[in-house]
């Protein structure tokens, strides 16, 4: 336990070593309120709820969340750092889980400081503020799945830049398969059931249950196994590495 | 004490290190040798558990590192290839990160991280980022490291690759005062070093250990009496084969 705190530790800290950890937060916060101000029509709907803001996480978290899991080990890969922290006494769980848990709470900072959005509902009507903590507690579940993906990714490669693209790719995929346009293409050939699962594989089904206040155990349960089932391929893809 | 046994790394169709087998004492300071490529470096990465072998297993210290790594990783100090570190983290940082990780705790923490860092002569970079130091002080950082914990076994590639002579000159004694009652593996090119600190060395070509003995009695093996030429004579040799 100690470990995953003291790896999470340092990573969390290298963040902050360099502007990038700031600039980060910046452009999130930037994006987030123009997107709900701009595209989401947040005045003129004269409804008192964050709907327009938290529609856009998503989309949102597709290019940015990418961009914060990168680095989480293909730096290691490409500094050789990985070499000295895979040969100090900590598990490979430990080692994913110390530094997922850093990126995770690194994106859950980005995500609190939108905080003025809140004051701001707050201010101008009544809103359902049981709603509002139930789609946060969503979009940090699901900032949480798109870092696992990323997390994984990263593992496989040394450099950054693949990274970002594939991670994007992937997390596209698990956005798009609750849409129409991929359902459609499933939904001629495959048995219902199946079409029906592949929905709900989508995040961005998940997030919207999650979203509009029906706090859904299902909902929870299905972003905490894609984490887990991402971290365990994470360290699967380390040690596999290993042994190649 | 180190104990391998046929250790074999290939990749794909290439055989890096040939089913070695040796074992080092307590005590002994082994010198290991060999051309680029000979696999100095995969043993190395196979006995501290960074690579998983293809066949054969390594144990350090009495535990297996392919059973229980993580005590066979506890009593191990290992400066890798390059001396890689975080380069954001400054040493006082980078050497409490590894003071957790080892679990160092209380008066023994703060008296081994003041022992190392004199050892090493680190208290005037403390707090500059580890990317802006020069190389010898980066390796520096590299060998507090790996010598932080007092660790019974010590393996360390190339430790003074890039220290001017000076440097190379305070490592060596470095680790001739700390092999009294430790296992110290170094790998090295400069056979020089071989004759400063070890006792006992393996010459390893192609994979396979084609020499094992005392620096001394390797050199009394050659015509002329010297390392280097004993050295040119079992390595060309075996690549010429």
């Amino acid at each position: 336990m100690s470990a995953i705190l003291t790896i999470f530790r340092r990573e969390l800290a290298s963040y902050f070593a360099t502007p990038v950890a700031y600039v980060f937060i910046v452009i999130f916060l930037i994006l987030a309120g123009a997107l709900t101000f701009y595209l989401g029509n947040f005045y003129e709907r004269g409804q008192a709820d964050l709907q327009p803001f938290f529609s856009f996480h998503p989309w949102l978290y597709l290019f940015l969340i990418p961009a914060i899991s990168m680095r989480l080990w293909s730096e290691e890969r490409k500094s050789g750092s990985i070499e000295l922290l895979l040969t100090l006494p900590v598990t490979m769980l430990q080692a994913v889980l110390g530094k997922f848990l850093a990126a995770w709470v690194f994106a859950g900072l980005a995500l609190a400081l939108t905080f003025p959005i809140w004051i701001t509902v707050n201010y101008l009507g009544n809103p359902d503020n049981g709603i509002i903590l139930a789609a946060y507690l969503g979009s940090f579940l699901m900032a949480g799945a798109f870092l696992a993906i990323g997390t994984c990714i990263s593992a496989t490669t040394r450099n950054q830049v693949i990274a970002f693209i594939i991670t994007v790719m992937i997390c596209f995929l698990f956005l798009l398969s609750g849409f129409d346009l991929v359902l459609d293409v499933f939904s001629g050939w495959l048995p219902q059931w199946l079409v029906d699962t592949v929905a709900s594989f989508s995040f961005l089904t998940n997030f919207q249950a999650i979203s509009k206040g029906v706090l859904d155990l299902r909902n929870v349960i299905y972003f905490v196994l894609v984490i887990a089932f991402w971290l365990m391929a994470s360290a699967v893809v380390i040690d596999s590495k290993k042994a190649a | 004490m180190i104990k391998t046994h046929s250790l074999t790394k290939t990749y794909g169709g290439l055989t890096a290190v040939d089913a070695l087998s040796f074992s080092v004492e307590p005590g002994e300071v082994l010198g290991f040798l060999g051309p680029n490529g000979a696999g100095k470096s995969t043993t190395m990465k196979m006995i501290t558990g960074f690579l998983t072998p293809s066949a054969g297993w390594a144990e350090v210290c009495g535990y297996r590192i392919d059973s229980q790594p993580i005590k066979a990783k506890a009593c191990m100090g290992y400066l890798p290839e390059g001396a890689p570190c975080y380069g954001e983290m400054t040493p006082w940082q980078f050497l409490n990160f590894i003071a957790d990780i080892r679990g160092l705790r209380g008066e023994h923490r703060n008296a081994r991280l003041e022992t190392v860092i004199g050892q090493l002569q680190l208290e005037h970079v403390l707090r500059q980022p580890i990317e802006t130091l020069s190389k010898g002080f980066k390796r520096r950082v590299g060998l507090a490291q790996a010598i932080l914990h007092d660790p019974q076994v010590l393996i360390l590639d190339e430790p003074t690759d890039g220290l001017d002579p000076n440097q190379k000159h305070e490592v060596r004694s470095l680790i001739n005062a700390m092999s009294k009652d430790k296992i110290i593996v170094i790998s090295t090119h400069i056979l020089e070093e071989v004759d400063a600190v070890c006792s006992r060395a393996i010459i390893i070509a192609r994979g396979r250990i084609v020499a094992d003995d005392t620096p001394q009695a390797l050199e009394q093996q050659s015509s002329t009496g010297k390392l280097e030429d004993y050295f040119r004579s079992v390595t060309l040799s075996e690549v010429a084969a």
